[in-house]
C-alpha cells in the first residue's frame, strides 16, 4: 500500500490533475487571466475536493456500487453549492469575478474522478491527503498559469489581491513598468499555449530526471 | 414470488432509501449554509450596488437611500432593454438631484455593452460606467474606468443642440475620442448614452412625478 508521501507526490507532481490527467481544463483555461483569480478558484476547488473525498471515503462501505455515482454527484453538488454561498458571503468581489466558474466546479472531472478512483477505495485519512494533494496540485497549475498570463498580458503580478485579503492589502507588483501588454496572453489562445508550455516543461523535467537516474545506475554497475 | 425476486426488490428498496437519505443530507447542508449566509449576501449585494451607484453620483451629492429609492418603468426599449427599467433616484433635502439607470449598447464589437448612467435633473450627465461587456481586451476595454479615463469625458455633458451631430465619435464627425484600433466600441457607447439622455427627457415625469406635480400646480 502506498505511503502518504506517495499519495502527496501523485497529486502534486506524477499524476497532477492539471498537467498529467488534464482534467478540469475548462476552469483551468478560463479563469487564469490573473494570479489571484487562479488562486481563488484553486482554493475553492481544493475545499470541494477535500470535502468530497472525506464524505465519499466515509460512506464507502454503506453505498452499493449501483448507486455510487448518483450519490457522489449529490455530495459534490451540495458541497459546491455550500462553497459558492460561502464565497458570495465572505469574498464577494472574487465571487463576482469568478462568476459561473464556481458553480461549474461541479463539472470538474478531477473531483468525481478522485471520488471514484481513490476515495471510494481508501480509508478516510488517506482520502483526505489525496484530496489535499490533488487540490494543491491543481491550484499550483492555476496559479503558475495565471501568473504567466498576467505577467505577459498586463505586466503585473498579484493584481486584485484586495478581493481576497481585504481592501487594505494591495500586493500588486509591476515587474515591467509601462508595459503595453500582450493581447495573446490575455485571450483564450494564451491559456492553451501557456498550458501546453507547462505540460512540456513538466515532461522535460521528468525526462531529464529519468536520464540522470539511468546514467547513475549505469555508473554504479560499471 | 421467488427468493431471487424478493432479494432484488429488497436491494432496490435499500438503494432508494440510501439515495433519499443522501439527498436529504445534501439538501440539509445547502439549506443550512444558505440560512447562515443569507443576510451577509444580501448586505454584500446592497453594498456592491451602492458602490456602483456612488461611482456615478458621489455620496455627498444626495441624502436619501439611493439603493432602495427606485421607480420601475415598464418600457425599456429606448434603452435597448427588454425588461422593465429600475431607475434609482437621488434626492437632497427632498429635491430631486439625479436619476441613475441602466442602458445597453446592443451594437458593441463583441456583443451588448451594459452600462449604468446617471443624469442630473438639469439634463447633464453625472457619469457613465460600463458594468458588463465582452469587447476585445486591450482594444475595446478602455471603456472600463480602470483601464482609461475615456468614460469620464461624458461627465457634465448634455444633449444640447444638434445632438444627432455632436453625439458621435470623431470618426463620424462628432465630439468624442475613439481609441486606437477601436471605433466600433466607443461609437456604440456614445450612441447608447445619447439614447439614454433622450430616454430620460422623455420619461422625466414618470421618474420624478413629485416635481411634475409642483410645476403643473405652479403654472
Amino acid at each position: 500500500m502506498s505511503t502518504y508521501r506517495d499519495i502527496a507526490r501523485e497529486g502534486l507532481w506524477t499524476n497532477n490533475p492539471g498537467l498529467v490527467q488534464l482534467l478540469g481544463l475548462c476552469p483551468l483555461l478560463a479563469v487564469t487571466g490573473t494570479t489571484i483569480n487562479g488562486l481563488g478558484l484553486g482554493i475553492a476547488t481544493t475545499i470541494v475536493l477535500i470535502g468530497s473525498n472525506l464524505a465519499v471515503s466515509f460512506i464507502r462501505h454503506a453505498v452499493h456500487p449501483e448507486i455510487r455515482i448518483p450519490v457522489f454527484v449529490m455530495i459534490i453538488a451540495s458541497l459546491v453549492t455550500a462553497v459558492e454561498l460561502a464565497m458570495n458571503a465572505f469574498f464577494h468581489d472574487l465571487y463576482r469575478v469568478l462568476g459561473i466558474f464556481i458553480p461549474l466546479i461541479v463539472t470538474n472531472c478531477t473531483i468525481i474522478g478522485r471520488a471514484e478512483a481513490f476515495a471510494s477505495r481508501n480509508p478516510v485519512p488517506r482520502a483526505f491527503v489525496d484530496g489535499l494533494a490533488m487540490g494543491l496540485g491543481f491550484t499550483a497549475v492555476l496559479v503558475v498559469l495565471g501568473a504567466m498570463r498576467e505577467l505577459l498580458g498586463q505586466g503585473t503580478l498579484l493584481a486584485g489581491a484586495e478581493m481576497m485579503f481585504g481592501a487594505a492589502v494591495d500586493l500588486t507588483l509591476q515587474p515591467i513598468p509601462a508595459y503595453d501588454g500582450l493581447l495573446l496572453a490575455v485571450l483564450p489562445p494564451g491559456a492553451f499555449i501557456g498550458l501546453g508550455l507547462l505540460v512540456a516543461a513538466k515532461n522535460w523535467i521528468d525526462a531529464r530526471q529519468q536520464r540522470a537516474s539511468a546514467s547513475s545506475a549505469k555508473e554504479a554497475r560499471a | 414470488m421467488s427468493a431471487q425476486q424478493s432479494r432484488l426488490i429488497r436491494s432496490m428498496a435499500i438503494a432508494a432509501v440510501l439515495l433519499a437519505a443522501f439527498a436529504m443530507v445534501g439538501g440539509g447542508l445547502v439549506a443550512l449554509t444558505e440560512q447562515m449566509t443569507r443576510d451577509r449576501i444580501a448586505e454584500n449585494e446592497r453594498r456592491a450596488r451602492l458602490a456602483s451607484l456612488q461611482e456615478i453620483l458621489p455620496a455627498d451629492h444626495y441624502d436619501n437611500d439611493l439603493v432602495s429609492d427606485t421607480v420601475e418603468l415598464a418600457d425599456g426599449t429606448g434603452l435597448s432593454l427588454d425588461t422593465p427599467v429600475m431607475v434609482h433616484r437621488a434626492f437632497e433635502d427632498g429635491e430631486p438631484v439625479a436619476a441613475i439607470f441602466p442602458v445597453v449598447a446592443p451594437d458593441g464589437y463583441g456583443g451588448p455593452i451594459h452600462m449604468l448612467m446617471g443624469v442630473r435633473v438639469d439634463g447633464r450627465l453625472a457619469g457613465v460606467r460600463v458594468t458588463r461587456h465582452s469587447e476585445t481586451p486591450g482594444l475595446g476595454d478602455p471603456i472600463e474606468v480602470r483601464r482609461s479615463d475615456w468614460i469620464h469625458d461624458f461627465e457634465g455633458r448634455s444633449l444640447g443642440e444638434e445632438p444627432e451631430k455632436k453625439w458621435q465619435v470623431q470618426a463620424d464627425g462628432g465630439e468624442f475620442d475613439q481609441f486606437t484600433g477601436a471605433t466600433i466600441t466607443p461609437r456604440a457607447v456614445v450612441r447608447a448614452v445619447r439614447r439614454g439622455l433622450v430616454y430620460f427627457e422623455a420619461n422625466r415625469q414618470l421618474i420624478f412625478p413629485e416635481t411634475a406635480e409642483e410645476t403643473s400646480s405652479s403654472r
